[in-house]
């Protein structure tokens, strides 16, 4: 079933947050890419549990833990099977930046110690490639982990629209290439990595593929198996599910390479003063207490999208992206960046108000109750590249409205005329 | 909405933003501070000079949102030819008005074209971009007491 307006205006009564007004206007959310709202099903599975099983899992043999247990790999279960993976292939984190440093800080460990396995060996000569359209978050680790283990970072450059080519990315893989990290969807500019094609050149020289899933998994159908990808990260909070949790993807044979990030309690099977056994994943990668109700929460999450339909979800959010592309392109001094027309596009747009820094444009549309996000979005190599300290973003989800692009357009186009900027 | 937004947005601040008084980096300096507000990535580096206890010496360039680069304009207007101890007055004297939540109106003895951004204070978001070229100029000084010259942290987070 497509999500048509009568569906949207449906699924908004899901959405408490959304009913209320912000200076004094009906409250237009566009910051899903930052943080998405919750729907009344998510909370209230919070809720039902904290009411009705609440207790520790994987120890204690109380009728409660057993029903909490129950619950937890039952998310545990949805969650993988909504982004093609086997439950043993999840292990919980704190969120996805979390998730990668997982991924880096057991690479630098494995190297650390010598000896590591041939798949994860790292060493100076050899190389991590990633785009610099990252977020942070999967620049950063790679930074770490380069400077750990001798390494090199290297990365496929962007264009004047931020986007950067599969052939850059294709001509930088090389037999030194040991780790290729990317965005599934960049989070500024909505581009869509071809990451079949990746794989299968990454592949081929034997490097891992780490893939940043945090704004593709909430907002498309995505298979992880079927992609390929050696790893994969992504939030709870961004896809309608709480905040405290995000997903960390370890392909089978990966995740039995890996070292645990994190050691204590809970991954062990046994521990002498001198040694410790741990556990099989995921749980080796799981130590100390888990996000037990948010992990329940983020299956609600899962369920409640699976009901929408993936398919539906991305093709409501393409064509509001079309909408807000063509609005604000039409408009004079406003640059959008992403990919061109016709291209695949997640439900975003950042854009470039010519002679307003996105901090004022932000204010203008906040006053008009529109939330939208301003500054670099986590991504200062991308800005940096595309001459401007910041851009304004405006990203939807499933509840956002035609109605509600137009506004935001219609705001958008009143701003340089009150900081009194004419071309 | 320019209500709403008109007691933000000043039209002095909108105008020092056009005019960005002081913008220039002066050659001959006993401090300079660069800082950044990493969250929305506005960024300044001022350079001043102290002769005998007197500011005679006072230049700026910045990159940012209008309430920043205003406030570094009107901050230009301010600082050079006052005693270094009179500028610590007043640069309290900002800092309380920005953290007074849209009750201060600011003492215009003190603040002179700063009192436009009283209005700022009701924008607790907002109060960060204000203060930036107020914070680098109080860097500065400290840099002046502790007998250095540093350029701070360019890629400080």
């Amino acid at each position: 079933m497509p999500l048509d307006e009568t569906r949207v205006h449906e699924l908004r009564r899901d959405f408490a947050i959304l009913s209320q007004e912000v200076n004094g206007h009906p409250l237009v959310y566009l910051d899903s890419g930052a943080t998405a709202q919750r729907p009344a099903p998510v909370l209230d599975a919070e809720r039902a549990f904290l009411e009705q099983h609440n207790a520790a899992v994987h120890r204690g043999a109380h009728t409660l833990a057993g029903l909490a247990t129950d619950d937890y790999e039952q998310a545990r279960e949805t969650v993988a099977r909504f982004v093609g993976a086997d439950a043993d292939e999840i292990s919980w984190t704190l969120n996805a930046t979390d998730a990668i440093n997982s991924v880096s800080i057991a690479l630098a460990k494995a190297n650390a110690a010598g000896g590591a396995e041939e798949r994860i060996r790292l060493a100076a000569g050899d190389e991590i490639l990633i785009t610099e359209a990252e977020h942070h978050a999967n620049l950063v680790p790679w930074q770490e982990l380069a400077a750990a283990t001798g390494a090199t970072l290297r990365w496929v450059e962007v264009d004047d629209d931020g986007c950067w080519s599969l052939d850059d990315m294709r001509a930088l893989i090389t037999e030194r290439t040991r780790i290729v990290a990317f965005a599934h969807v960049s989070n500024v500019t909505g581009q869509v990595a071809p990451v079949a094609e990746i794989v299968e050149a990454a592949h081929a020289g034997g490097a891992l593929v780490v893939l940043d899933a945090c704004q593709s998994v909430p907002h498309r159908a995505v298979d992880f198996h079927a992609l390929g990808v050696d790893a994969a990260a992504f939030s709870g909070h961004k896809m309608l599910g709480p905040n405290g949790i995000g997903v960390l993807y370890l392909a089978r044979d990966l995740g039995r390479a890996l070292p645990p990030a994190r050691t204590g309690g809970s991954m062990i099977t046994t521990v002498t003063m001198e040694h410790t056994e741990y556990m099989e994943a995921p749980t080796r990668f799981e130590a100390g207490t888990q996000p037990v109700p948010q992990a329940v929460g983020l299956a609600a999450a899962v369920d409640y999208l699976e009901a929408i339909g993936m398919d539906a979800v991305e093709q409501h959010e393409r064509e509001l992206a079309e909408r807000m592309v063509a609005g604000l392109s039409a408009l004079e001094g406003i640059r959008v960046v992403g990919p061109a027309a016709g291209v695949d596009r997640s439900g975003l747009a950042s854009f470039i108000v010519d002679g307003v820094h996105a901090h004022d444009v932000g204010q203008v549309l906040d006053v008009q109750g529109i939330a939208v996000r301003v500054g670099h979005h986590c991504a200062q190599p991308l800005h940096r590249r595309l001459g401007v300290a910041a851009t304004t973003r405006a990203s939807a989800y499933v509840h956002t409205t035609e109605a509600e692009v137009d506004q935001m357009i219609e705001a958008v186009a009143g701003v340089r005329a009150y900081f009194g900027v004419q071309s | 909405m320019s209500g709403a937004l008109d007691g933000l947005y000043q039209q002095l601040i909108l105008e020092h933003a056009k005019r960005r008084d002081g913008e220039g980096l002066i050659d001959d300096f006993d401090a300079e501070r660069f800082d950044r507000n990493p969250t929305c990535g506005d960024e300044i580096r001022m350079r001043i000079k102290v002769e005998d206890g007197i500011i005679t010496g006072f230049g700026w360039e910045g990159d940012g949102c209008s309430i920043s680069q205003a406030s570094a304009s009107v901050l230009a207007g301010i600082a050079p030819g006052l005693m270094r101890d009179d500028l610590e007055t007043r640069i309290d004297a900002f800092r309380t008005l920005m953290r007074s939540r849209g009750t201060g109106e600011g003492d215009e003895e003190l603040l002179e074209d700063a009192v436009a951004f009283a209005g700022v204070s009701k924008f607790p978001m907002r109060v960060k971009c204000a203060m930036l070229s107020w914070t680098a100029l109080e860097g500065c000084l400290q840099q002046i007491d502790a007998g250095q010259t540093d350029a701070g942290q360019p890629d400080a987070q």
